[in-house]
């Protein structure tokens, strides 16, 4: 085995290249999780359980805490999903968008015991504005195109991502980690994020 | 609000990510409850994240866990502390709110020196997060950072290097601008200011008075 710090791991970065997966395609879990806000139906509760439990877990265990702690806090950021349901606003982001937030904060507050800065859960409802997702149904093909766009990332690219996401190291960290400057890091992260915005489809500019 | 300085993508990438300090994480959170466009970019930053977890290597999740989970859906959540009433249109940002409440009058200043008064929030971290308070005509030493400094401007105005900065203006600042904001609102200058590291004063004066700061 060997022991390198997690960024240096080559395969962490590969791991995350994952294929897409098929059976993703199919379901509207947005118009459900949606509807579960308006109808608090436990079938479509359980329906959104069995899709993205698993997947909150295995983004939680990847974050490098404990199979029990993943389990516990994957329970509770579905808990969240059915009491903040009724926040969630399609038009402005895929169901898999607002449970990762949904998911990454749980995981925070439960590593830092103190909750991270939230820019206002009840904008998602409140805010007026234009959609930013172009339909529900593309939504699943947008998540396979970032996955595909992530696995063509240059690797030095891909590894920031994956030491902001699943590390959650900071801009500083990581320059100290790789032994280059802060600007490096910076641009890299940059560089990545405008590549993934267009794939994302926005017609965005910045 | 107009709002003239935002958010550097790579600052606004890792708060979506979950990768900025407490202090930091807060000031992005402020300036971005605020600015518009800035919710707009870290809502598509967050579609990253949301794809990461569409496709994420799936972790089992047993049944019984399903069970847990219904058995506790009637069950009201713990109350906790109600937030404190918090009006849209504050020059309070709402993260801040729950640390200092709705007025930026009732803040418990610590006075540091003539014309500058602190009030240092509670965050993880090895930087500092405070709120800084500075008279109109005063200015701060020049000085540059390791790591970042960001500010959120929520009442008054200060000119730098970089650009005058008005309420809901966010300074996003790296290790390669040395800078010395003066105040220049006829009333004094209120903005959170959250660094990941100690400020390094580039003046020797400023380097006697970094003690007496406490930066």
């Amino acid at each position: 085995m060997q022991d390198k710090p997690p960024g240096d791991n080559v395969d962490n970065v590969v791991a995350m290249k994952v294929e897409a997966t098929p059976e993703a395609q199919g379901n509207d879990w947005s118009a459900m999780l949606a509807e579960l806000g308006q109808s608090r139906d436990r079938q479509l509760f359980i329906q959104l359980f069995r899709h993205f439990a698993p997947r909150i877990k295995g983004y939680i265990i990847r974050l490098g805490l404990t199979e029990a702690t993943a389990e516990e806090l994957t329970q509770e950021t579905m808990l969240s999903l059915w009491r903040k349901a009724h926040l969630y606003n399609r038009d402005k982001a895929a169901a898999s968008t607002w449970i990762y937030t949904l998911a990454r904060n749980q995981s925070i507050d439960w590593m830092r015991k103190q909750k991270y800065p939230e820019y206002d859960l009840e904008s998602w409802h409140r805010d007026e504005g234009e959609p930013l997702q172009e339909s529900e149904a593309e939504q699943s093909i947008v998540s396979d195109r970032v996955a595909l766009a992530i696995h063509q990332l240059p690797d030095n690219q891909a590894q920031v991502i994956y030491m902001s996401f699943y590390e959650g190291r900071t801009h500083s960290e990581i320059a100290e980690r790789l032994s280059i400057p802060l600007g490096s890091v910076k641009s890299r992260i940059r560089l990545a994020a405008e590549k993934l915005k267009l794939v994302l489809g926005g017609d965005y500019e910045y | 609000m107009n709002i003239k300085h935002h958010l550097d993508e790579a600052t606004l990438f890792s708060y979506v990510a979950g990768a900025l300090g407490q202090g930091t994480a807060l000031v992005v959170a402020c300036h971005v409850s605020q600015c518009e466009y800035c919710r707009d970019r870290a809502r598509q930053l967050e579609a990253i994240g949301g794809a990461l977890l569409e496709n994420n290597s799936l972790s089992p999740v047993s049944d019984n866990a399903l069970l847990q989970v219904l058995e506790r859906l009637d069950v009201r959540p713990q109350a906790t502390a109600a937030a404190p009433a918090h009006a849209a249109d504050s020059e309070v940002p709402g993260p801040l709110a729950s640390y200092i409440g709705d007025s930026l009058d009732e803040v418990a200043w610590k006075r540091l020196v003539a014309g500058v008064w602190v009030y240092d929030l509670p965050a993880q971290g090895k930087g500092l997060t405070r709120l800084l308070r500075v008279a109109p005509g005063k200015a701060a030493l020049p000085h540059s950072h390791r790591g970042s400094e960001l500010t959120q401007l929520l009442r008054g105005s200060f000119i730098d290097e970089v650009g005058r900065f008005c309420p809901g203006d966010v300074a996003d600042l790296d290790d390669r601008i040395t800078h010395q904001p003066l105040v220049d609102s006829e009333h004094d200058c209120i903005c959170l200011i959250a660094t990941e590291f100690p400020l390094r004063y580039t003046t020797l004066l400023g380097k006697l008075a970094q003690p007496l700061f406490g930066f």
